[in-house]
């Protein structure tokens, strides 16, 4: 307990928590349990699951391959470019999916900005299962740049400095100094990056199209399946809310709880 | 911690815009001051009963109409849920029957319209589709309604009759979502209703087939018992179902029930 803080502080905090954890509740309470086993193993359900379990993995790996250099760039570089383009790069957090899929759709759509050439030259991204890459990486990448650029912030470039002066070259300073010490923000931005793929609706929906084991999520499935069967959907929707918990808890671990943006400046 | 600060700031602005939004547009409510009849209509309905909206106003002097316009099986959830509302139109029967048997409507509801499926095509269909056999052709991009919704019930009734196997790269959650994916380019065809092809104008080519009379899609309306002024609310459901009423509703693409 913290003695600096003020009781009553505890009163809009547990309202807080009870407004996020109340509805999960509700999901809970309203799945048909005798039927459970039936309504989650249909084989829609679990080709859903798996598409969305491999198409989130994929697009965190891109978010970590792409996004560790972005974040290293916004955090070290002066540049006035680099400035002028955080913004740009962060859009997506606060943009609605559905706009995302809409300005994915005039890039890579087959006659978007890039996608005529894309397929012209015979790549062809419409409904295929890249487009569903493509779409969550577009909303993840920049949940797991903050996450990942505070970190570096806070850290500071001192033991990179240090370790330069030593003789290291740049690249092995990277990957002895700066990456290890980054891990833990690595960690936390990377859960982020995948919780926040196997959510993705809007821009999957507005991009990709729907269709079981090649574009169909499972949020796209417990969409489609409230028009059917309700039931179905709220089996599926408490599915995903565990495997959202489960990935959040063990591949955060206690890293996680502390939270992603300021607990790793404290190395 | 700078750049989160940042970040919610712009939070603050996009909220606050929001808000503004929302209240700009309770004020206008409050100069009504007779009765306003609340319309959950099915999302196909949105124009011609935008349009016949201003008509009642017109015709009924103080009073308005507010509509909530979703997909059908949406607006039922809603309904069972407690919302309140005076007037549901579906765009199916299916949907209405589950209206009746959850004991929500005041009285019988009445067809109003119907609506059969046609081809749209990217503009000046430059596949040269003729007849719904042809989606059937290899290599060609066509998207459908997912059979869960009623344009893919339907759609999935006429590829039976026409003993056509359709393998879509894409099956929609809604007949707009189709249409989009026609209009932006992605899909080289779709499978829609009448209204929506009429709606996208020039941006799609029509192909008219004549298995489309297997599946025809009624439109019921019914006054609902959760209506707290049910004479203004039979006074919408008279003007829809009136002479001039059909009369909009074919300017859009309706046809008769």
């Amino acid at each position: 307990m913290n003695p600096g803080l003020p009781r009553w502080i505890y009163v809009p905090a547990a309202l807080g928590a009870l407004f996020v954890v109340l509805p999960l509740i509700a999901i809970a309470a309203k799945v048909d349990w005798s039927r459970f086993l039936d309504l989650i193993s249909s084989e829609s359900s679990v080709t859903a699951l798996v598409l969305s379990l491999k198409t989130a993995g994929a697009s965190t790996v891109l978010c970590v391959v792409l996004g560790v250099p972005m974040a290293l760039v916004l955090a070290r570089s002066g540049s006035r470019v680099v400035r002028w383009t955080r913004p740009l790069i962060l859009l997506p957090l606060v943009l609605p999916p559905v706009v995302g899929g809409i300005a994915l759709l005039y890039a890579f759509g087959r006659l978007g900005l890039i996608g005529k050439y894309l397929d012209a030259a015979g790549v062809h991204i419409a409904f295929s299962t890249t487009a569903v890459v493509l779409a969550q990486t577009f909303v993840s990448l920049p949940f797991l740049v903050i996450a990942l650029e505070g970190a570096a912030r806070t850290a500071g470039s001192q033991y990179e400095a240090v370790a330069a002066t030593l003789g290291a070259r740049p690249t092995t300073v990277w990957r002895r100094v700066t990456l290890p010490m980054l891990a833990p923000g690595l960690v936390s931005g990377s859960v982020l990056a995948f919780a926040r793929s196997l959510g993705e609706f809007g821009a999957t929906l507005t991009f990709a199209g729907s269709r079981q084991g090649v574009t169909r999520t499972l949020p796209l499935e417990i969409y489609l399946q409230r028009e059917a069967d309700a039931d179905v959907a709220v089996a599926l929707s408490l599915v995903l809310v565990v495997v959202a918990a489960v990935v959040v808890l063990a591949m955060g671990g206690a890293r996680f709880g502390r939270g992603p943006f300021e607990a790793e400046g404290r190395q | 911690m700078w750049l989160m600060r940042k970040l919610m700031r712009a939070v603050a602005v996009v909220l606050l815009l929001g808000g503004v939004g929302v209240s700009s547009g309770c004020g206008s409510d409050h100069e009504k001051s007779g009765p306003v009849v609340n319309v959950y209509a099915a999302a196909s309905l949105k124009q011609v009963f935008t349009e016949l909206a201003d008509r009642y106003r017109k015709d009924n002097p103080g009073a308005d109409v507010q509509f909530n316009f979703a997909g059908s099986s949406s607006l039922v959830e809603q309904l069972t849920q407690g919302a309140k509302a005076d007037v549901f139109a579906s765009a199916d029967a299916n949907n209405m029957t589950k209206a009746a048997k959850a004991g929500l409507l005041a009285g019988t509801p009445v067809n109003f319209a119907s609506n059969t499926l046609v081809i749209v095509t990217r503009p000046g269909n430059p596949k040269q589709l003729n007849n719904f056999g042809d989606l059937a052709r290899p290599g060609l991009n066509v998207v459908v309604c997912a059979r869960q919704v009623p344009c893919g019930s339907a759609t999935r009734k006429v590829e039976k009759i026409a003993g056509v196997e359709l393998k879509p790269v894409s099956e929609e959650t809604s007949v707009t979502d189709v249409l989009n994916k026609v209009t932006s380019g992605q899909a080289d065809a779709g499978v829609v209703y009448q209204t929506d092809a009429r709606a996208a104008g020039d941006k799609v080519t029509k192909v008219d087939f004549p298995q489309a009379v297997s599946a025809v899609n009624i439109y019921p309306i019914g006054v609902l018992k959760s209506s707290a002024d049910a004479a203004a609310a039979q006074r919408f459901v008279d003007l829809v179902t009136s002479d001039a009423g059909r009369q909009t509703l074919a300017r859009f693409g309706f046809a008769k029930p």
